[in-house]
């Protein structure tokens, strides 16, 4: 395989996809699955058929169109029409509408802030192509970042390019990807390992899984040329089991790409051979965490173990490692292509490229967006996400799963890069976003958190294992209705203990949605312990005690 | 994790492994063996393998996790950790139905604390138990990523979403009868 073996299958496609007059886009990944959007396929399938069109109209599966609030989705091409919530049924009316009038009652605004405010890195072929053709990839210009970086460039050089488009890690940490790189490529030893960390355990985030449903070629070719970069042989994978759609996309795509001499041995002629193996995870947050990832990968309890030595030194079976989030990965290869400086050029002075969010909880537009960084989280809420339904009072967007903070309304005109958020008590995470209206009480929604990283919690450490059982403690009695005046200094001295005694990331951020909430609404808490009252009416108060007390 | 078992042990594990009961007449271990010899036999494989026997068996039984335990040289104390450290891994049977509701924090905002107390109330059972009859298995997840449908829920493998609480009873009360 070299460039011309890549511009052919390209040029191939593009002639297969020209024949067609019409194409009907119907989205595959899993948001759409479960709402019928296969048998709408199928209907749509039949449809064409029966009127004998098929030479004239193309019916694909394509990856995740974002707004998964309405599914399941599709687009009709060329022309754009989009329509949503779709059922089988709908199958006649949409074959007789192509190149007439389009249907009404199943118009999806593709005009609307949602789909204009974004600006697409990773997703660019999410909802273009059929993530189950390697061909299609190929077709968008795939695999030519590899072939650049393998071809023309030395190791060195890649690592350069990565280092000079300032990309930091996606996976929460912010790190940069760039002297990650450089670490595990100046590590002497013959042997290394690239990890692909797709253990996305974050409540309320679905940016991996929809990313590896959708282009799961793209994080392929990303692994690769990090594996080029730093010198390693083979790759793994480690998805969670609970992504059954996800884990069968990317084992297609691993097989193609085996068969066309993207991965394998002496790739694109030449000495460079790299592998990729998936392993399961088997449903522990902490796995997420780079040490405890190694661990479960080596079939053992994940649990983190104290660094240094980073995994750049000591990775897995003692190798040096380089682990980096599916995001990270799927931001390489436009980066190889097209150069770093063009990346530089997006996003604010520290925090570079854009950034995956999934959208969730009390908002209109659940779905996933693309947005440079330094967008203003008001934009996000309000003109993206479409506002809150029903007319409710926004009250705090959770960044950043378990591990991040609630950010109130006085800061919404912030931007949204790494920094801004540490300086708000919230972190970037993965890039998870669920925004809560009225309804939502905050001292339960800290009690829920806590509730999880408590049973997250692995157990190694004291700090993280008591710490977070005694917060989650303390959070019980103020919802029930007896908590005692005092125990808003205790929590707070808690989380300050948990936060800087524990082992890993895990204990370090547990205490975050609670010192946050304590923090912006602090109000509520002191409403539940004095008033014995919840005024989102989520909390069932011990009425008792409040006669006793009053 | 590499340990260093010495020869007579070995044999001893491997003539363990030979009579293990099940493996000759019982198909699904051929599975397990093969998740095991595709990894070389290496200890390394033993989340792999356990995935396996949950998704032959359903679950994780005593007898399978001596089983492993004997063909990758590990101890049971090991592989009994393992089982039991990660969520996905289940060693009591399922019920006839498994329905699987979200506990992600889109979800849990959404409502789904009202389903479980609904399902508790009309049907006995709290997140982990199966009902007395053995009917249905009743679990919850950490987020299935369904969030922009939330409250979402799997019912025998089929994901569904924006649930509503009158609509689980019923298709619970489906399965029931």
């Amino acid at each position: 395989m070299n460039l011309e073996d890549i511009l052919e299958i390209a040029k191939v496609e593009k002639e297969k996809a020209s024949q067609f007059k019409h194409s009907i886009l119907v989205c595959v990944a899993a948001g759409c699955v479960s709402c019928q959007s296969l048998q709408v396929k199928d209907a749509l399938v039949r449809e064409v058929k029966s009127r004998g069109l098929e030479a004239e109209i193309q019916v694909k599966g394509v990856g995740c169109l974002g707004l998964c609030a309405v599914a399941p989705l599709m687009v009709i091409e060329p022309g754009g029409v989009m329509y949503q919530g779709v059922k089988p049924e709908d199958a006649k009316d949409i074959v007789d509408a192509i190149g007439n009038i389009p249907v009404k009652r199943l118009e999806c605004d593709s005009q609307s802030p949602f789909f204009k405010r974004q600006e697409k890195i990773v997703l660019e072929n999410c909802g273009v192509i059929d993530p189950e053709r390697i061909e299609e990839y190929i077709a968008v210009g795939g695999y030519q970042g590899l072939y650049k970086a393998l071809r023309a460039g030395a190791p060195n050089k890649v690592t350069e390019e990565i280092t000079k488009s300032g990309l930091r890690g996606r996976g929460g940490g912010g790190f940069p990807t760039g002297l990650k790189w450089q670490a595990v490529a100046k590590a002497e030893n013959p042997t290394k390992y690239v990890i692909c960390n797709a253990d996305e355990g974050d409540p309320g985030a679905f940016m991996d899984r929809s990313v590896l449903e959708s282009d799961p070629h793209r994080v392929i070719e990303g692994m690769v040329i990090a594996g080029y970069a730093v010198g390693a042989q083979i790759g793994y994978v480690y998805i969670r089991a609970e992504y059954p759609l996800a884990i069968k996309r990317l084992k297609i795509a691993i097989q193609q790409a085996e068969r066309n001499g993207m991965l394998g041995n002496q790739i694109f002629s030449t000495p460079f051979s790299f592998s990729i193996k998936i392993r399961l995870g088997a449903g522990a947050f902490v796995c997420g965490e780079e040490t405890a990832l190694i661990a479960s990968i080596e079939g053992r309890r994940g649990m983190p173990r104290p660094r240094p030595p980073f995994p750049a030194e000591y990775g897995l079976w003692g190798y040096p490692t380089l682990i980096n989030n599916v995001e990270t990965f799927a931001n390489i290869p436009p980066i190889v292509a097209k150069g770093g400086d063009w990346f530089a050029g997006i996003g604010t002075e520290k925090s570079k490229g854009t950034k995956v969010f999934a959208l969730a909880g009390r908002i209109n537009n659940c779905g996933l967006i693309e947005v440079p960084m330094g967008t203003k989280l008001r934009d996000i809420v309000f003109d993206i996400g479409g506002g809150i339904p029903d007319g409710k009072k926004f009250k705090a967007v959770q960044t950043g799963g378990p591990s991040g903070g609630c950010i109130p309304e006085q800061h919404l005109d912030m931007s949204v890069d790494y920094e801004s958020l540490a300086a708000v008590g919230s972190i970037m995470g993965s890039g998870g976003m669920i925004v809560m209206d009225e309804t939502s009480c905050m001292v339960d929604v800290a009690k829920f958190f806590i509730e999880f990283m408590m049973s997250e919690s692995c157990g190694k450490c004291v700090p993280c294992r008591v710490g977070t059982a005694q917060i989650y403690t303390i959070l019980c009695k103020i919802t029930e209705g007896n908590g005692e005046v005092g125990h808003l200094e205790q929590l707070e001295e808690l989380g300050d203990l948990v936060k800087n005694a524990s082992l890993c990331g895990l204990g370090m951020t547990a205490p975050n949605p609670a010192l946050s909430t304590l923090k912006y609404f602090r109000h509520e808490y002191m409403e539940h312990i004095h008033k014995k009252t919840c005024s989102a009416g989520v909390c069932r108060m011990n009425k008792q005690k409040e006669v006793k007390h009053a | 994790m590499e340990t260093k078992t010495t020869e007579s042990s070995q044999e001893l594990s491997q003539s363990a492994a030979k009579e293990a009961p099940v493996a000759a007449e019982d198909g699904r271990w051929k599975q397990v063996n093969r998740t095991m010899r595709l990894n070389g036999h290496s200890q390394h494989a033993l989340i792999e393998t356990l995935h396996t026997v949950q998704e032959t068996f359903g679950y994780l039984e005593m007898d399978a996790l001596k089983y492993v335990a004997e063909k990758l040289r590990l101890p049971l104390s090991l592989v009994y950790g393992v089982a039991t450290f990660y969520h996905f891994f289940s060693l009591k049977p399922a019920g006839e139905h498994t329905c699987v509701v979200c506990m992600g924090t889109a979800c849990y905002i959404a409502g789904v604390p009202a389903i479980l107390d609904g399902i508790k109330e009309k049907y006995g059972v709290t997140p982990g138990e199966t009902t007395a009859d053995g009917k249905i298995s009743l679990l919850v997840a950490r987020c299935i990523g369904s969030c922009g449908l939330a409250p979402a829920g799997v019912f025998d493998g089929d994901v569904a979403g924006k649930l509503k609480p009158d609509a689980v009873f019923e298709k619970l009360g489906r399965w029931v009868a």
